[in-house]
């Protein structure tokens, strides 16, 4: 049994110019162990479907799926005392800006033993060790001094292994990172990768890894998704996303890599995702897509095999679908 | 020339009707700036609206209660005081002081302000540490105490009160205004305009306290209302206006005799005094909401 | 922190010199013969005016006075009280507990009600509750506190009866002042029923006093609380599984709180100009209606050490408030070392 299933995943923000889909029909399935990757440009809504899962969306937000149980458990229809059970516990998730995540109020020994007393009971003071055996865990020097530190004490790249080491206290089955090396320098980006990984290993859990990186995805994922203004349009294995893109827009990305640049001028993408205003009628990605046809531009594709376009590259017969 | 004025008019209009926009966006700013209209209208037109003349005296009707009481009388609205005076007249004559009271002090202690606030923060030096020094000497004394002070030297009267209260909203101005001017100084535009060789004046004025406006409208709109209440505390204390005249505060003061006999003669002032600066104070949360760049809403 | 304490002295330093000037000028900028207006003697022949000339140190240049009056000051001589003929400073000091007292209480009143009704509109954010807060608030800003304290004594004391009119303790009781802080005081007596009775008289005054305090610290703390509910640190908070009690109470708060303690500073100057008023209207005898009196019998050396005291009052209380602020944001304790 699949560890997270999520079907059809609908998220709905009420805005003060009506309402914004910014999440329309997410499928993700992860194994125990597994490592995904999702993939998407700013407001394609990948942050914002795991938020969703994680029930850390604000008030304004309406979440709907077919389907989404972790690790047999009903998430959607869960009740918020429920969940708060799970999350921190058995899924954790990690940010993109560590430095804003942590309360600049409190020491690291302080948030990170925190999250051990909620989960397992028991005073907080009685979890300084285990906090010490995590910063060990996460690389950082002097632990048993750190635990003193407070955040603004710390570099962006100590932050984001703090924040790592209080989410994966309490040996979550799930990991979530979300753009966690985004706000970090380039050096530090491949070290956090490099521990996300090994302690993925480790431990067990499976690990979500949300990026706009594609080469960050070829490093360490194994399967990965690929979403477009909200909507899933490929999910493949990284090798045969890599080898043979089947969406216009994974091989516009790929395309964008710098390795795949051209003498003088990479291969940006034009134009920008749609906003809430200017969504186009037919293919989202219609706009901007090299093979756009008259039919991409007038109507919205329907899956096709897993594939969110009418004419999925490299298929020998171009399938029309019926209303 | 004409195509360079056209654009520039049309977009103060269009700033206005910005403006307007976001400030009509809350009821209660509107409904605030409604009843200040109305007080307005009542102390421009004070002699026509009220009843009776709010010095005369009806002797054989004093201390008498509202007209909806037991004992009151039509002719008298909100009844009279020790000396037969229809409070109603009294009250709304005394709009006339407080409004007064308040443009005046708003208008000292926000022209001296700015000014000295531009001063301190463009020039900077000596000049600047001068300033900020004796601006922080006067906020170490509580406002009330400084004004009091004032007055015991400059000796009672709405006046004096009034300049007492204005040198003590003073500060808050030339902190606003230093504090916007240093973040103006470093803009792109402003050192165009020197390198234009424009005159400091000219920068100080022209380029830079446009900029400055909305925070000092703001707290322009918060210190009309604390004058109306400064300058009640006053006429309350004996130090601001004397009786006769009618300040909302001074009224308070002569009636508090009264309290237990006819306390209305105490309650309605008090109430004007609120309702003043109730509406002032949501028409000046309805600004800074406008003006805040921050909160504005796409 | 020790760095930080002395940082902060520094700044203070020209003020109070400042405060010294505007003290000691006050009295030569009286409008008549200074002589005359201090000696309060009318008509006076020449030798006599000499001899007060002398006497006051006014016959000697303006800069040795200026002078001589900090170097009394440092002394902890602020001049004689041309009423009582008491030092100024003994009788400051005897009637500053009743408005320390009041202050306090007042304080304590507007943060109780204030910071949970802040809190409470912030997490209810655009509901009526949260209105309703609001507008309370706003009108309890918008009164003359002078009034605000005639209606209550009306209501309450008149028509209801439940509280007293005037004073700290009612004549009955014989307490001896050890502290001055009648709440104290009053528990060391062996005096039975004392202590609510001194409870009893701060009531109407505390609420009054704090009135202003009270509308200022729920607004602010509801504009702190919705900034910190938006923050990054908030939604870590969430994510690890707390309770909202825990993410609003202890993560939000301690961030929110950093806002409003600088208010409460800044209110410490508010409250000693509402005394002023507070104390009138309810015959508390603190230092409020001390001054008042003195301006109005024109005891001018006890307005000018007054003057003096309470400035110097304001500006430590608010090193304290700004101490506490360090202590409550760990960021500013460290601004002088980086890791």
């Amino acid at each position: 049994m699949a560890l997270l299933e999520i079907q059809n995943l609908v998220v709905d923000f009420a805005t003060a110019t009506g309402s914004l889909r910014a999440v329309d029909g997410i499928n993700l399935t992860i194994d125990e162990g597994e490592i995904v990757a999702v993939v998407g440009e700013s407001g394609s809504g990948k942050s914002v479907g795991m938020l969703a899962m994680m029930g850390l969306l604000p008030w304004t937000s309406t979440v709907t799926a077919d389907l989404m149980i972790f690790d047999g458990q009903d998430l959607l229809n869960m009740s918020n005392k429920e969940r708060r059970k799970i999350i921190g516990k058995d899924i954790s998730m990690i940010f993109q800006e560590p430095m804003t995540s942590l309360n600049p109020c409190f020491t690291v020994g302080y948030q990170i033993t925190e999250v051990l007393s909620q989960h397992f009971g028991g005073k907080r003071r009685g979890y300084n060790d285990k906090a010490i055996e995590l910063l060990n865990q996460v690389g950082i020097p002097a632990a048993e001094s750190r635990l003193n530190s407070y955040p603004h004490q710390l570099s962006g790249g100590m932050c984001q292994r703090v924040m790592i080491a209080m989410m994966i206290a309490c040996q979550p089955k799930l990991l979530i990172a979300d753009e966690p090396t985004t706000a970090l320098d380039v050096t530090i980006q491949a070290q956090i990768l490099e521990l996300l990984i090994e302690l993925q290993k480790s431990q067990g859990m499976a690990l979500v890894l949300i990026t706009h990186d594609m080469a960050v995805v070829a490093e360490t994922a194994e399967r990965v998704v690929v979403l477009y203004a909200g909507q899933q349009v490929e999910q493949r294995t990284v090798k045969q996303l890599f080898k043979k893109p089947k969406h216009p827009y994974s091989e516009a990305l790929l395309n964008a890599l710098p390795e795949r640049a051209n003498d003088k001028l990479l291969n940006a993408i034009p134009g920008v995702v749609p906003g809430q205003m200017d969504r186009p009628l037919g293919c989202l990605f219609s706009p901007r897509c090299d093979y756009a046809s008259a039919l991409c531009k007038e109507t919205s594709p329907n899956l096709n095999d897993g594939i969110l376009c009418h004419f999925p590259l490299g298929e020998e017969s171009i399938k029309v679908e019926s209303q | 020339m004409n195509t360079e004025t056209a654009p520039v008019t049309s977009i103060r209009s269009q700033q206005w009707k910005e403006f307007w926009f976001y400030f009509s966006v809350s009821k209660t700013a509107v409904a605030g700036l409604i009843f200040l209209i109305l007080v307005i209208l009542m102390a421009l037109f004070a002699d026509v609206i009220s009843p009776h003349g709010p010095a005369e005296q009806f002797r054989e009707y004093a201390k008498l209660p509202p007209s909806w009481m037991e004992g009151g009388q039509a002719q008298f609205f909100l009844g009279t005081d020790y000396a037969g005076r229809d409070m109603w007249s009294r009250i709304i004559h005394g709009s006339r002081m407080s409004l007064l009271a308040g443009c005046v002090v708003v208008v000292l202690s926000l022209s001296i302000g700015v000014l000295l606030g531009l001063i301190a923060g463009y020039r900077g030096g000596w000049i600047e540490t001068f300033i900020m020094r004796v601006m922080d000497t006067i906020m170490a004394v509580p406002g009330l105490l400084l004004a009091l002070v004032l007055v015991a030297v400059l000796g009672p009267g709405l006046l004096n009160a009034m300049i007492a209260i204005a040198i003590t909203y003073t500060p808050s101005f030339v902190r606003l205004t230093r504090a916007s001017t240093l973040t103006e100084l470093n803009r792109d535009y402003v050192t165009a305009s020197r390198v234009a060789g424009a005159s400091p004046t000219r920068l100080m004025f022209v380029s830079i306290l446009p900029n400055c406006m909305a925070p000092i409208i703001v707290q322009g709109t918060l210190s009309f209302s604390t004058a109306i209440l400064d300058t009640a505390a006053l006429g309350f204390l004996g130090m601001g206006a004397q009786a006769p005249i009618p300040e909302w505060g001074t009224l308070i003061a002569e009636n508090r005799d009264l309290i237990l006999n006819a306390p209305w003669t105490v309650t309605f002032p008090g109430v004007a005094i609120l309702l003043a600066v109730l509406a002032i104070n949501l028409v000046g949360d309805g600004l800074r909401d406008a003006l805040d760049p921050k909160l504005k809403r796409s | 922190m020790l760095r930080f304490l002395i940082n902060r002295l520094m700044l203070l330093v020209p003020v109070f010199f400042g405060v010294t000037l505007v003290a000691f000028g006050f009295i030569r900028v009286l409008p008549g013969d200074p002589v005359e207006v201090l000696a309060g003697e009318r008509g006076l022949s020449t030798e006599r005016h000499a001899e007060l000339l002398a006497q006051l140190g006014f016959d000697k240049p303006i800069w040795q006075q200026y002078f001589n009056y900090l170097s009394d000051i440092l002394h902890g001589d602020l001049g004689t009280s041309l009423i009582t003929n008491r030092p100024v400073v003994e009788e400051f000091f005897e009637l500053f507990p009743a408005t320390a007292e009041l202050g306090v209480c007042a304080i304590l009143f507007a943060l109780i009600i204030g910071v949970p009704a802040g809190i409470i509109a912030a997490i209810k954010r655009g509901s009526w509750i949260d209105q309703g807060i609001m507008s309370i608030s706003l009108t309890g800003y918008s009164m003359p506190i002078f009034w605000w304290g005639l209606l209550l004594i009306i209501l309450f004391s008149n028509t209801l009866n439940l509280t007293p009119v005037s004073g700290r303790l009612s004549f009955l009781f014989d307490v001896p002042p050890v502290t001055g802080f009648m709440l104290i005081d009053t528990l060391l007596s062996d005096e039975e029923g004392s202590f609510l009775n001194a409870l009893h008289h701060l009531v109407l005054p505390s609420i009054v006093l704090g009135t202003i305090p009270l509308a200022v610290i729920a607004r602010q703390t509801r504009s702190a609380m919705l900034e910190v509910l938006s923050e990054d640190y908030v939604r870590t908070a969430r994510a690890k599984g707390l309770s909202t009690f825990r993410i609003i109470g202890v993560h939000a708060l301690r961030n929110a709180m950093i806002t409003v303690v600088t208010v409460i500073g800044l209110q410490v100057a508010v409250l000693l100009a509402g005394a002023i008023l507070t104390e009138t209207i309810f015959g508390w005898p603190g230092i409020g209606k001390w001054i008042i009196f003195s301006v109005f019998s024109r005891d001018y050396f006890a307005v000018q050490g007054g003057l003096l005291l309470i400035a110097t009052s304001i500006m430590i209380v608010n090193l304290i408030v700004d101490l506490l602020y360090g202590l409550i944001n760990p960021r500013i304790l460290h601004q002088k070392s980086k890791s």
